[in-house]
């Protein structure tokens, strides 16, 4: 009962993050919704982790949260114009 | 300790849901960085220790990814707000600028980095 509600609501973050990343006037609110949507999914990750009671999602959680920085970091050195 | 992990949890995901509802609706790019990266970092905070209440023995792995997240989520929005900046998007009814000697337009002359 209590992981339907949260999965709903972690649902509904996700899915506004998606709808800006596809309808944003620039580049920068494109990369704002995927970068909102990569720290959602992190958390997610580590939910998925409590409802199958395994230990091994929490290390993919912390390497999905490096690897999404530095998405983050590149795309914003790419749109400065110094990569 | 499962009434209060399921309490944390909620919390979390109610944040989550307000961050998502918050970038889809505000009007400009710095708006949206402000809505989406305080909101969900402070859902994903709330929403881990409810997971470390449920599972006591994973404590300090979720520590640990908290930490990771406090200290790289801040750092990420304000990078790409830079960048914003340097890209060109105005802020939304904005009134005095006072970036605007430091950064000039085409991206060549930086300020004080």
């Amino acid at each position: 009962m209590i992981n339907a509600i949260v999965a709903v609501f972690i649902v509904i973050g996700i899915l506004f993050s998606i709808l800006r990343l596809l309808k944003g006037p620039s580049t920068a609110d494109r990369v704002v919704g995927i970068d909102t949507a990569n720290i959602i999914v992190t958390g997610l990750i580590v939910f998925i982790a409590h409802i199958y009671d395994n230990n091994l999602y929490l290390d993919i959680a912390l390497a999905y949260g490096v690897l999404s920085f530095l998405e983050t970091v590149i795309i914003s050195k790419y749109l400065e114009g110094r990569v | 300790m499962s009434i209060l992990g399921a309490i944390f949890m909620i919390v979390g995901g109610i944040f989550y849901a307000l961050g998502g509802f918050g970038i889809f609706r505000m009007p400009d790019v710095y708006n949206r960085l402000q809505a989406g990266t305080k909101a969900t970092t402070l859902g994903t905070f709330s929403l881990l220790i409810g997971v470390g209440f449920m599972h006591p023995q994973w404590f300090i792995k979720i520590l640990l990814i908290i930490i990771f997240i406090a200290i790289t989520n801040p750092v990420g929005s304000s990078v790409l707000g830079r960048a914003a900046y340097i890209t060109g998007v105005k802020p939304y009814k904005v009134v005095v600028d006072e970036l605007k000697t430091l950064y000039s337009k085409g991206g060549d002359k930086h300020g004080n980095h």
